[in-house]
């Protein structure tokens, strides 16, 4: 039993730190209508950042999240004015392959300037493990802030869609660009938000992430960029609860399967389950059916 | 407007994918020894090494390349062999089968005879298909996987995979370490799930009792905390590690984390982990490692050589190091044996010296008296070191 809890919270710490990568993808995909792959390589620049900026430069945990945030965003940014946004009006799939590219763009830059060598991340998160019924389950720092950042997020980000003006022009060019545009709501602008804050979360995730585990290389955003996509398709894609609702049950499904199942068929587990939903609830378990109007 | 930029970003993308590419093979990799002294005795053998100066193995491959300069600078001192001085080029493989490929490719340009490599099994096994179509001589230091060794042109100076795998069954099971043991392995890589699979054929016959066996793979190496909390609830005394020093750095730090204290066991892969940036070498106190070599060994040979290397490289040596160094000598005892010339082929060389093997013995750091069979393998006592205060002691 108590180690059952253990698989479960470390599971659902997981699932929180894809559920904070998949919002990204998840909100990109319900507004700008693409899927931005280079997402989980934001991440890894992301921990690159607070990685030099406290083992460089010495800056305070809270700093060097704060240093992250503002590179990456300014990088989401920058990707999106210069990658994606001259090609807007271009098929869906020169936007995909585009996105690939920028993808494998910043794991060779990171490549060039950081080397191969696998860096080990010193956690930033200072907090004790909590031991619960004489060591039989410890929650680690790290576990708990993954999970509190989480839904952190999750009630910031769904106040601000709801609450604030540009949030509710979030929701309008999701819904209908034209419409929106006509309605006075500067499109552009909010696809460069969204990326701006994809972004931001990305670096966060990035932080989460090489702080529960501590290893850093070009392609550490990889894996957990494609298993957080799952989790925004699984949950539906477009649908930001559904991106959060998605993560943690990857999370604790690929920590379930390896500890009842197999360790080794996880990864095969995980996405096995993203067919099975697909064939069965093709949107994703909160995805919206969009009836084509004739 | 849009144009010009689409443009830049293709070109932007370009020129970023070819700077990827330029720094997989950085120019400080070759290196060059000794070619000085290659003036006065016209012609030279010119011996290759390949292996990963970069990347997650990088560690094994600096070790090799800088044993292999201390050996070839002793040995061109000494008169070189059978006369002729040796000239040496390194080239990195980033512990990639496609680069080793191609970096033996850029040593045959440049005239290589006789290879010293690769350091890490994957490339090995990519690079003997091409000695074997030159029927080049090729001896590994550290290449574990059986067919690295499976033409009659490749030979080895360390164990089998399946060699370390029964031979750390019949250590723990000859000094009763444990009899309950946990495995953690990585099930994509051969080097990796043969160790295990021999092991487990051996436990039986020691006692051993495996009662978990954990794997993981290259896509999922970064989260084990399920993989221990399983080992810990199966009340394992002894954690068997054969991996590589990354994971199992990564392994020893979550572990500890939950109050998981076994004892380690690892094979040769384990070594290196001392040298893993940031990492904290408390957690890898008492750690235990199937190894020929400990530096810190009383006999002459071994004093010099960590001598020499520490004034040198300001590092104390590894295994892989030792294995580098007296693969410098295998092949010096090999080609005197042989009566090779630098004026003989490839061909002719690779010939008279596979016939050679057969007949040596040689006395190296990683054991004396070693021979060798027809098929490439080695044959020499196994050793076991523990690290105790962050250095290696022999046991």
């Amino acid at each position: 039993m108590s180690s059952f809890l253990s698989y479960l919270i470390t599971g659902i710490s997981l699932g929180s730190v894809y559920a904070i990568i998949a919002l990204g993808y998840t909100m990109v995909y319900g507004i700008a209508k693409m899927l931005n792959f280079a997402h989980g390589d934001v991440i890894m620049v992301g921990s690159y950042i607070a990685f030099l900026a406290v083992g460089a430069m010495g800056l305070p945990p809270i700093l060097a999240v704060i240093l992250a945030v503002v590179v990456c965003t300014t990088l989401g940014i920058t990707i999106e004015k210069i990658a994606y946004k001259p090609l807007r009006t271009a098929s869906p799939l020169a936007v995909l392959i585009t996105a690939i590219g920028v993808s494998y763009f910043l794991q060779n830059m990171a490549l060039l300037i950081f080397g191969a060598n696998t860096k080990m991340f010193t956690s930033l998160i200072s907090i004790d493990a909590i031991n619960i019924g004489d060591g039989t389950v410890v929650v680690t720092g790290e576990t708990l802030v993954t999970i509190l950042a989480c839904i952190f997020i999750m009630v910031c980000l769904t106040l601000f869609i709801n609450k604030t003006k540009a949030g509710q022009a979030m929701l309008a060019v999701s819904e209908d660009k034209g419409a929106a545009e006509l309605m006075g709501i500067n499109v552009n602008g909010t696809i460069s938000l969204t990326f701006a804050i994809g972004s931001a979360l990305a670096a966060i995730a990035g932080v989460l992430l090489c702080s529960a585990y501590p290893t850093l290389t070009p392609y550490t955003g990889s894996m957990p960029g494609i298993k957080a996509f799952v989790a925004a398709v699984f949950g539906g894609i477009g649908s930001i609860p559904g991106a959060f609702i998605g993560g943690i049950l990857l999370g604790v499904i690929e920590n379930m399967s390896k500890a009842y199942i197999s360790s080794q068929l996880s990864d095969a587990i995980v996405f096995s389950v993203l067919i099975i939903v697909l064939l069965v609830k093709p949107t994703g378990i909160l995805g919206k059916k969009i009836h084509e109007k004739v | 407007m849009k144009k010009a930029v689409s443009m830049m970003l293709a070109l932007a993308l370009v020129v970023g994918t070819l700077a990827g590419c330029g720094s997989s093979a950085p120019a400080e990799s070759s290196s060059e020894a000794a070619t000085e002294s290659t003036a006065e005795a016209g012609a030279t053998f010119k011996i290759g090494g390949i292996g990963p100066i970069t990347g997650g193995a990088a560690v094994y491959g600096t070790a090799v390349k800088n044993a292999q300069e201390i050996a070839v600078e002793e040995i061109n001192a000494a008169g070189g062999i059978n006369g002729y001085q040796i000239e040496l080029k390194f080239e990195d493989d980033e512990h990639d089968a496609e680069k080793a490929v191609n970096a033996y490719n850029t040593l045959k340009d440049w005239g290589m005879q006789v290879l010293m490599g690769t350091v890490t099994s994957a490339p090995c096994v990519a690079v003997a298909e091409k000695t074997h179509e030159d029927n080049m001589f090729q001896i590994t230091p550290s290449g574990t996987s059986v067919p690295c060794v499976q033409y009659d042109n490749a030979f080895r100076v360390c164990f089998s995979d399946p060699n370390q795998g029964s031979a750390s069954a019949i250590y723990m099971g000859t000094n009763k370490l444990a009899s309950k043991v946990a495995v953690i392995y990585d099930s994509s890589d051969v080097y990796s799930s043969g160790i295990y699979e021999n092991f487990a054929a051996e436990a039986k016959n020691q006692g051993i009792e495996i009662v978990v066996a954990e794997s993981f793979t290259a896509d999922n190496k970064t989260d084990f905390t399920i993989q221990l909390q399983k080992a810990k609830d199966s009340g394992a005394e002894l954690l068997f590690l054969p991996i590589y020093y990354n994971e199992a750095a990564l392994i020893l730090k979550q572990a500890d984390t939950m109050g998981f204290k076994p004892i380690i066991f690892g094979c040769d892969g384990l070594d290196g982990i001392l040298a893993v940036e940031d990492f904290d070498k408390a957690l890898a106190e008492d750690v235990m490692l199937l190894t020929p070599f400990a530096a810190d060994a009383e006999d002459e040979a071994t004093k010099s050589f960590v001598g020499k290397f520490n004034e040198k490289y300001n590092d104390t040596p590894n295994q892989f190091a030792a294995d580098a160094y007296d693969a410098m000598y295998i092949i010096k005892a090999a080609m005197e044996e042989a009566n090779c010339t630098p004026d003989m082929s490839v061909d002719e060389i690779g010939t008279a010296m596979i016939e050679a093997m057969k007949t040596i013995t040689v006395d190296g750091l990683t054991g004396a008296g070693m021979t060798w069979t027809a098929d490439g393998e080695v044959n020499k006592a196994p050793k076991a070191v523990i690290i105790k205060d962050g250095v290696y002691k022999a046991m």
